[in-house]
């Protein structure tokens, strides 16, 4: 995403010990996630980065930092922190029934954790992933121009070799201290239905007509089989007359259909080359809400152009600037 | 001027919408060594043209994905660069790729289909070996893991298709074959390819000032050698896990 070379230079940030947070319990996944991996996707690394990209922009931006800074994709809850210095941090995304001591935090917003005091997050009440940001991002060495985990390439997060978070890795704040601002108010997370916005393109044209009308008319279910990587729709049975394809480069939030026909979008983790067709790719908006949709969610699939998409993501960058 | 989702044509490739800030450069329908010269050429030109635009660029067999910055460029603005890159386009020099002599240990230890694909061309072991390395193999895309290539083509005769079931497990350098093509692993992962060896080669090494030892385009020469050799590499002869 474009935002990727923000983040670099948040991450060249000198290493600070001011501020830092030890994990003293792990949920099912907590992996340090930032704008993602650039310019490396043709020897085979993957775009990596947060999936919800915008509310990590806005757990950074409550800190002053960086949109694509890293920070902490906390998937489904679970995560317990412990302050060893007093810091200030920031909360954005999913609610996960985040509470500072026993006491319930709002979900999103910045504060500070006293020395000593505990960051607990539970389970979702709304959405999947919260992102939790430290001031100046995680100080850490990036591979490849980011602390992105990506656990299939074993690349990236804390240790470079893409381990989630692990009890008692400590993460230190690259800077010492950090500005506070209010977080406007913003979209809901997704409850029981999203409306994902989709650039038509690719193969789009080798779908048969009832297949497109139901593709953009009849109501998707997110499946179960979700992960970083990409996510499972079940819906309408999609047709498409192409034969074999050869494989080629594949953008985030590619909608892929395999002979089932039933679609697979593509998220940040996704290999760079595949080889079925597809009807286009999400806009990077609709890849955030996605990144939020818990399996069983009720998706429809709304069409854009370029353009549409591209006006409505350079209206959420200039909220950042 | 609306690009999506129509092919655009303009001289002999075509620009496809493919998402937001990407559009697929399509030079060729089928997978052919003799493209790769094109291919090549046309990866130079258009991160010479695009420069900081570019946020990435992924050649494959037949196509380049250019993933462009939404903050500067249009799509309209990105494919009349694009365009322009493309213009009087000349194919790479066969140097343009770099050279690559990887050592394999080529046995059934390691390489389990060794045999088993002799046996059903009814040919010894030595004659796979050589000709899986008697030539030269042309690395096409990039992918799977980090590092990983895709090669060929493989002689016609050696063809075979996939595993039925892939394993759970590849060791990381297992040289493999599936269709025409040929491929190492990079790390260990799950793998559906037909196993003929091992190398102790790092495909991916980030001690390495060229974290990838491969890019798209090089050529690539597999040359057998002894357990004794392969071991004197640093190689690792744990036997591969069946399934």
């Amino acid at each position: 995403m474009a935002t990727s070379k923000d983040m670099q230079t948040a991450q060249q940030t000198t290493r600070a010990t001011s501020g830092s947070l030890v994990v003293e319990r792990t949920g099912p996944l907590a992996l340090i996630q930032d704008a993602g991996r650039f310019g490396v996707r043709h020897l085979g690394v993957a775009q990596g980065g947060a999936l919800d990209w915008i509310s990590l922009g806005w757990a950074n931006w409550m800190l002053g930092n960086a949109p694509g800074a890293a920070g902490i994709e906390i998937a489904i809850g679970g995560l317990v922190l412990k302050a060893e210095r007093t810091l200030r941090l920031a909360i954005a995304g999913a609610d996960l029934g985040a509470t500072r001591d026993g006491e319930p935090l709002a979900t999103n917003g910045s504060f500070m954790l006293e020395q000593g005091q505990v960051l607990a997050f539970d389970q979702p009440k709304a959405g999947l992933r919260a992102y939790l940001a430290l001031p100046g991002g995680i100080g850490a060495e990036p591979f490849m121009g980011s602390l992105s985990t990506v656990a299939r390439e074993q690349l990236g997060g804390l240790d470079g070799f893409g381990s989630a978070l692990q009890i008692g890795d400590r993460l230190v704040a690259a800077k010492a201290s950090s500005e506070t601002r209010d977080m406007p108010s913003v979209a809901a997370m997704p409850q029981d239905e999203a409306v994902l916005e989709l650039v038509t393109g690719a193969q789009i044209a080798h779908f048969d007509g009832a297949s497109l009308f139901a593709a953009f008319n009849q109501a998707w279910q997110v499946d179960s089989r979700a992960d970083r990587m990409g996510v499972r729709l079940t819906g309408p049975e999609l047709r498409c007359q192409m034969g074999g394809m050869v494989s080629e480069g594949i953008p985030l939030g590619a909608v892929q259909v395999p002979p089932d026909g039933q679609p697979i979008i593509l998220l940040n983790d996704r290999q760079t080359i595949g080889g079925y067709p597809r009807l286009g790719a999400l806009s990077p908006i609709a890849c955030a809400r996605l990144g939020q949709c818990a399996p069983g969610t009720t998706i429809r699939l709304s069409p854009v152009t370029p353009h549409q998409a591209r006006t409505r993501y350079r209206h959420q960058l200039a909220l950042w600037q | 001027m609306n690009l999506s989702p129509s092919p655009v044509l303009s001289n002999s490739f075509r620009m496809e919408t493919v998402g937001m800030d990407a559009l697929m450069v399509r030079l060729f329908d089928a997978i052919d060594e003799a493209h790769m010269p094109w291919i090549l050429a046309a990866d130079k030109a258009l991160r010479e043209r695009l420069g900081e635009a570019l946020i990435d660029l992924v050649p494959s067999y037949t196509t380049l994905l250019v993933h462009y910055d939404v903050e500067t460029l249009s799509q309209i603005e990105a494919s009349r660069l694009i365009r322009e890159a493309l213009q009087n386009l000349q194919p790479a020099s066969t140097a343009a790729g770099r050279e690559h002599r990887i050592p394999v240990w080529y046995d059934d230890s390691v390489g389990p289909e060794l045999s088993r694909i002799a046996e059903r061309r009814n040919v010894d072991t030595d004659e796979i070996v050589r000709r899986h390395s008697g030539r030269d193999y042309c690395a096409f895309a990039l992918g799977f893991s980090p590092g990983y290539a895709f090669m060929g083509m493989i002689e016609e005769a050696l063809a075979t298709p996939r595993l039925k079931t892939p394993r759970q497990k590849v060791a990381a350098g297992s040289v493999g074959i599936a269709e025409r093509q040929t491929a190492i692993y990079s790390m260990r992962s799950p793998g559906g390819w037909n196993i003929l060896g091992r190398t102790a080669v790092k495909l991916f090494d980030r001690e390495r000032d060229e974290i990838s030892l491969f890019r798209p385009g090089d050529r690539v020469r597999f040359e057998p050698i002894s357990r004794e050799a392969f071991i004197e590499q640093g190689g690792d002869t744990t036997p591969l896990e069946e399934r």
